[in-house]
């Protein structure tokens, strides 16, 4: 092909409509686009390929069918599957509903300006840089059966209570540090729900409950969901408290647990990912109901200020 | 919208009006709840402080004697200085790559409408919102087959999984903050998108760039899972070394343990408090302007 044949060619399909990186521009598509392309890259070789390659091992198990692996997660006595996953919603599920619940009043007590504000916040927000160690360490400290917590209760001579090695510990653990993250988040949901809506409610003598129910929850029904999705995937990946302050082979055998096990003590990679898949779907499946319930909440704009 | 970012609320805080002392029994009941929760968190924070400087505690309520040698031993027996090295190897890749990779990916997503937009964000939302173990799992493995885990870089990168896209969704808000039309103008005088990004958009992102980057520096450091399916013995960093002592077979000084988790404590308070100083949290969801309250 001569190079003047192809100018023409070109210069008159230009006459009849824009070319063709000039049309892809209208549709968003041009040269910035390629400044995405190293993070998108690095996603996909590092998080997507591995999930299918995952996906795919846990499809052709060492030894039975296509489903071998999925099968022997729910049914193999060993592994305890179901259990173990109902464990994990027990432990997850009123983990992130108290952080919710908690933080809601607290939150809405933090608004506006008061003294000693910033250091209230910050000793609120200090249970993030404890670490699951520190935290397990010492709720088997102050907790156990000679801590602070049960010679103080002896004062009043009621006996000790087993509150770690157990259920209790390893939720108490997923409170401590699932809170912070919670409170901040609802702080800043509430903080971003315009103040004049609830003085308009005040004005029309609306008490405080009535206020709540009908202005401020609903303007923050959204902020909670998310809120609540957030802390219950925090507690729902729980793994290193249920070894340290509970009963890794009783009653806090999580999902993480199990999967761990068939991957670093048994080393049967397809029964691992099979466990890992699992874990992801079941949390999948609870995000995927409060978001649904979540749509059925007012969706408008909150108001607010920014 | 102003041009300007948001800095975290101002330092000099009006003097704010002194709030009236009666109060409902609702507020006394949260109060109350907060003080019961800071008190059993302070009990939990100060039983291992104390036991760290324990020379000896049973069945009393203070231990006999106090010691700071559990401090020197516990930096001996579990060779903390490569520990903290390798920790401080590790946090600094991974932000200075995760801002690299994750910087002009949010600036696409901030400005730009393309087809298949939806699915590129649930791309970067996925590694945030999945458990660590789920992708972790099958991650290590594969990692271990192309021999990069167990070691320093199989550590790297499992911890840039989530950091990336962490970055992303927090710089994309800072860039929305940020007026168009100074782009617009930059390139109505001739700038290129390089000279763009140096000269008008580095300077004003700097303070998102920062915060982001502590945030990312505070949860590596404290991530567990991802650092514990890839590390061995060489390349542990704080957090799974306090964990394998913590679990692992032998005799070994509780105290030691507890100087350790004390130490680890510190170093992210120092962290957290820098991080604060640049970003102030509640802006990270709803962005407001506090000061005009």
């Amino acid at each position: 092909m001569s190079a003047p044949a192809s100018t023409s060619r070109q210069s008159g399909a230009a006459d009849r409509r824009p070319s063709l990186s000039h049309r892809l521009a209208e549709r968003g598509i041009d040269r910035t686009l390629w400044l995405m392309a190293p993070g998108l890259l690095f996603i996909i070789v590092l998080f997507v390929y591995p999930f299918t390659y995952g996906l795919n091992l846990s499809l052709h198990p060492q030894e039975g069918g296509t489903f071998a692996a999925y099968k022997a997660f729910f049914t193999d006595p060993s592994m305890r599957g179901w259990e173990s996953l109902w464990i994990t919603l027990k432990l997850s599920l009123p983990a992130a509903l108290i952080n919710v619940i908690v933080s809601i009043p607290l939150a809405y007590k933090m608004r506006g300006n008061f003294r000693g504000k910033r250091t209230l916040t910050t000793l609120l927000v200090v249970p993030i840089t404890l670490g699951t160690v520190l935290t397990a360490e010492g709720l088997l400290n102050f907790f156990g059966p000679r801590g602070w917590f049960n010679r103080f209760l002896d004062l009043f001579g009621i006996g000790p209570l087993q509150l770690v090695q157990n259920y209790w510990g390893v939720l108490w653990s997923l409170i401590i540090s699932g809170f912070p993250f919670a409170f901040l988040l609802i702080m800043s949901y509430l903080s971003g729900i315009d103040p004049t809506l609830e003085s308009a409610a005040k004005t029309l003598g609306a008490d405080w409950k009535q206020r709540f129910r009908r202005v401020t929850l609903p303007l923050l029904a959204p902020g909670l969901a998310t809120t609540f999705c957030l802390t219950f995937v925090l507690a729902f990946s729980v793994f290193p408290s249920a070894i340290l302050v509970g009963d890794p082979s009783g009653s806090t055998r999580v999902i993480a647990y199990v999967a761990y096990n068939a991957w670093g003590q048994k080393f049967d990679y397809p029964l691992a990912s099979a466990s890992a898949i699992i874990m992801g779907i079941a949390e999948m499946i609870v995000i995927a109901v409060v978001l649904m319930l979540r749509s059925t909440m007012y969706k408008g704009s909150t108001g607010g200020k920014g | 919208m102003s041009a300007t970012i948001e800095r975290p609320a101002p330092t000099t805080e009006q003097p704010a009006p002194r709030r009236r002392i009666t109060a409902t029994p609702g507020t006394y009941f949260t109060w109350a709840g907060m003080a019961i929760f800071l008190i059993l968190l302070f009990g939990v924070v100060f039983s291992v402080l104390v036991n760290s400087f324990a020379s000896k505690w049973f069945n009393s309520w203070l231990p006999a004697g106090y010691t700071a040698k559990w401090y020197g031993e516990a930096w001996k027996q579990y060779d903390l200085s490569q520990v903290v090295m390798t920790t401080l190897i590790v946090a600094i890749a991974v932000v200075v790559i995760a801002v690299l990779l994750g910087v002009p990916a949010s600036y696409v997503l901030a400005r730009k409408n393309f087809p298949g937009k939806r699915v590129v964000l649930l791309l970067f939302l996925l590694p945030i919102m999945m458990p660590p173990i789920t992708y972790g799992i099958p991650l290590a493995t594969l990692l271990t087959y192309y021999h990069l885990a167990p070691g320093l870089t199989g550590v790297i990168l499992a911890n840039l999984v989530p950091s990336v896209p962490f970055v992303v969704m927090t710089m994309t808000p800072f860039i929305e903050q940020i007026n168009p039309s100074i782009e617009s103008a930059a390139r109505m005088c001739g700038a290129s998108m390089g000279r763009l990004f140096m000269r008008i958009l580095a300077p004003l992102l700097i303070p998102g760039i920062l915060a982001s980057a502590v945030l990312v520096l505070v949860r590596t450091v404290g991530m567990f899972e991802l650092t514990f399916l890839t590390s061995d013995s060489s390349s542990n960093t704080l957090v799974v070394a306090l964990f394998t002592a913590m679990t692992g077979a032998g005799i070994r000084a509780q105290q030691s343990v507890d100087a350790m988790a004390v130490i680890y404590m510190l170093s992210m308070l120092v962290l957290l408090v820098i991080a604060l100083r640049f970003v102030n949290p509640t802006q990270l969801v709803a962005r407001v302007d506090e000061s005009g309250d």
